[in-house]
């Protein structure tokens, strides 16, 4: 089992993290907004146990906000 | 280089700049002043200096920029129509606070203009040349030996207030042999902490720039910069006075002109006119106090110039219009002769009219 | 274990870059490679003007901005002002392509030791979406409204063909950073023009195609897919100079 951790604030919904995802479980949130405005991403809920930190969100994330343990 | 050498006037500011401590120098050729590069050519490599011939005179001014950004003691030089070109780079360098050394051996404009002497990019030179707030260093050398003593000046004084500096010569200075010593007490540059010289992860990192987006700051950046111009125009006017103390006339004149005009006065003075010789060595800073001392005094100022007439306005500011200035003036690559500076001081002796 | 994190060399502070905005990925990698090297200390980073003009703000080591077009001649100052450092560009297409192309060129055509890292995005994104040197045929952009048409301004610049026929450079190579493979690939092409200046082996540049979906008008995903459909087909990836490698094969 992998650890995600979103650096929240700092995502700009872009969703690029969500399509790099080969497992797809990612999203945006929809029903929230961080403090620059944008919907973050964040992690689908439930979807902890099936990541398995391959860190493709990570690689593809422009802003650097995703740090993966494994 | 102790002993007395007979050397061309570019040579001799090559020499010195090496005896000041550059070891790195980006030019591109343009006449009259590529004896510069030659000799750095020849000179750079033997003392494991850069000698570096640019692909145009705008990347041999931003190589400059990175040179100086690493807090080396570098130089250019060029010739008034590749001044044109590095304009753009010495207000990013005076946008940055980089300390620089540029010569310009200017010849006759505007456009490719001529390759004969001038003097016509005093205000290029003193108002600043490229865009935004800023002032250069500007020393004009009248002599051989005067080529060398000011560059090394100019990399002192560089160094010292974080500005470019720019030796304000022409073609018949930097041609002229004449004998030069290169005795002089060089000083160490000062520490440069500011210096993008790489953090080695003791530091945090430094960043030269000069982009600033908030107009706030920006304008706090110009204000401040401009106190320590300030400072410059109290601490280092530099200005030769000849025979002023009881003089009617007197010639105001930099560089080449200032030579023909000391002649002029001599003779005048053999003629029993009191004349005299006002010139300016600092031309930034301007040395007003110099010429404001000639208020209630002289009679007649009579300016000389290799252009249709620029340091005349700075004489206008620096006497607050108090004295008749009379201009003498040469332009194209053309230089007044000593004879026509003597009938023009003459005339003012003898009370002539003053046309504007 | 931390299996990824911000490296070390990228401060810890918001990129001011577009949503989707590919120069982010970019600057990570740049830092990456600085730190894998362990290089980040003795490193120089030269800015461009253009969208990556505050690159200044984001990499740990020192930087100069330059003006625009010059970082190659800046560069070339600092590094033979001291080789022993590490000297890297980081440039637009108007700033590498347009402006700067006459340093561009002959920084590569002396050799010079740096590393330039070329974003190719096909448009001036900071001053809002003009026609970029690499923008491509037909395309829409506020000074070419009806499309790029080569009868009034020509075709795009293709910088790394252009600079391969000179004998001067070390490495030249076209990457992009539109999916998780690439990305890694165009990794490997940073380090090894990293690599390349530390092995003293002379001028490396890596031309990255970018993504800019703010003015391409697209959403962050279809930019990535334009990237693929229109750009690649006419700036294939590759790598289009490699001296050391092709000696050894000799």
């Amino acid at each position: 089992m992998a650890k995600l951790t979103f650096k929240t604030d700092s995502c700009k919904g872009c969703g690029l993290c969500v399509d790099a995802c080969p497992k797809d479980l990612l999203e945006i949130a929809k029903d929230k907004i961080n403090r620059k405005g944008h919907h973050p991403a964040q992690l689908k809920e439930g979807a902890d146990a099936s990541c398995v930190g391959c860190a493709s969100c990570a690689i593809m994330c422009p802003d650097c906000i995703i740090t993966v343990e494994r | 280089m102790s002993e007395k050498v007979l050397m061309k006037g570019n040579e001799a500011i090559a020499e010195a700049a090496i005896t000041a401590g550059c070891r790195h120098y980006f030019g591109y050729p343009i006449t009259p002043q590529t004896e510069i590069a030659a000799y750095m050519a020849k000179r750079m490599p033997k003392i494991g200096g850069t000698f570096l011939q640019a692909e145009s005179e705008i990347a041999a001014i931003n190589m400059v920029y990175g040179a100086a950004s690493a807090g080396k003691r570098v130089m250019t030089s060029s010739s008034s129509p590749g001044i044109s070109l590095k304009s753009e780079g010495i207000s990013y360098l005076a946008g940055s606070d980089l300390p620089a050394v540029i010569v310009n051996a200017q010849r006759g404009g505007p456009g490719l203009g001529g390759i004969q002497p001038s003097q016509s990019d005093y205000f290029q030179a003193t108002r600043g040349g490229g865009h935004g707030d800023y002032h250069i260093l500007v020393l004009a050398p009248a002599s051989v030996q005067e080529m060398a003593a000011l560059t090394v000046k100019a990399f002192d004084l560089a160094d010292k207030w974080r500005m470019p500096a720019m030796i304000l010569a022409d073609g018949t200075i930097g041609q002229v042999m004449e004998p030069v010593t290169f005795d002089f007490d060089i000083a160490p540059a000062p520490e440069k902490p500011w210096a993008t010289t790489g953090t080695e992860l003791r530091r945090p990192h430094n960043i030269v720039n000069s982009l600033c987006l908030q107009p706030e700051e920006l304008e706090r950046q110009n204000f401040a910069r401009f106190d320590r111009y300030a400072q410059v125009e109290k601490e280092e006017p530099l200005c030769e006075e000849y025979l002023t103390e009881d003089a009617d006339v007197v010639v105001a004149a930099f560089g080449i002109a200032a030579r023909v005009s000391k002649n002029a006065v001599d003779e005048a003075r053999r003629q029993g006119i009191k004349a005299g010789l006002i010139r300016p060595i600092t031309l930034w800073p301007f040395p007003k106090a110099n010429f404001a001392k000639l208020v209630g005094k002289t009679k007649a100022i009579i300016t000389v110039e290799l252009s249709m007439g620029q340091m005349v306005e700075d004489v206008l500011l620096a006497t607050k219009c108090r004295i008749p200035v009379e201009k003498c003036n040469r332009a194209g690559g053309m230089i007044p002769s000593s004879e026509r500076v003597l009938r023009e001081i003459v005339e003012a002796s003898q009370g002539g009219e003053i046309p504007w | 274990m931390v299996v990824f994190e911000r490296p070390h060399a990228l401060l810890d502070v918001p990129l001011h870059y577009c949503p989707g905005c590919t120069h982010g990925i970019v600057h990570r990698l740049v830092a990456e490679c600085l730190d894998e090297l362990e290089i980040e200390g003795k490193t120089i980073g030269i800015a461009p003007v253009g969208c990556s003009v505050m690159a200044y703000d984001y990499f740990g080591c020192d930087v100069i901005e330059a003006a625009h077009g010059r970082a190659p001649a800046v560069a070339t100052g600092v590094k033979r002002a001291d080789p022993s450092k590490i000297v890297f560009t980081y440039q637009g297409d108007g700033d590498l392509a347009s402006i700067g192309t006459a340093e561009t060129v002959h920084a590569a055509t002396r050799n010079e030791n740096i590393t330039v890292i070329f974003i190719n995005n096909a448009i001036y994104g900071m001053t809002g979406g003009q026609m970029a040197p690499t923008s491509l045929v037909g395309q829409v952009t506020q000074t070419s409204p009806y499309g790029r048409d080569p009868k009034l301004c020509g075709y795009p610049v293709k910088i790394c063909e252009m600079l391969s026929q000179l004998e001067g450079p070390e490495y030249l190579a076209r990457v992009t950073v539109n999916n998780v493979a690439r990305v890694r690939e165009a990794k490997k092409a940073i380090k090894k023009a990293f690599q390349n200046q530390i092995d003293g082996k002379g001028f490396s540049l890596v031309e990255v195609l970018s993504a800019c979906p703010t003015n391409w008008g697209k959403t962050p995903k279809d930019a990535l897919k334009w990237i693929d459909d229109a750009m690649i087909p006419y700036y294939p990836l590759g790598v289009y100079k490699d001296r050391s490698a092709d000696q050894e094969n000799r």
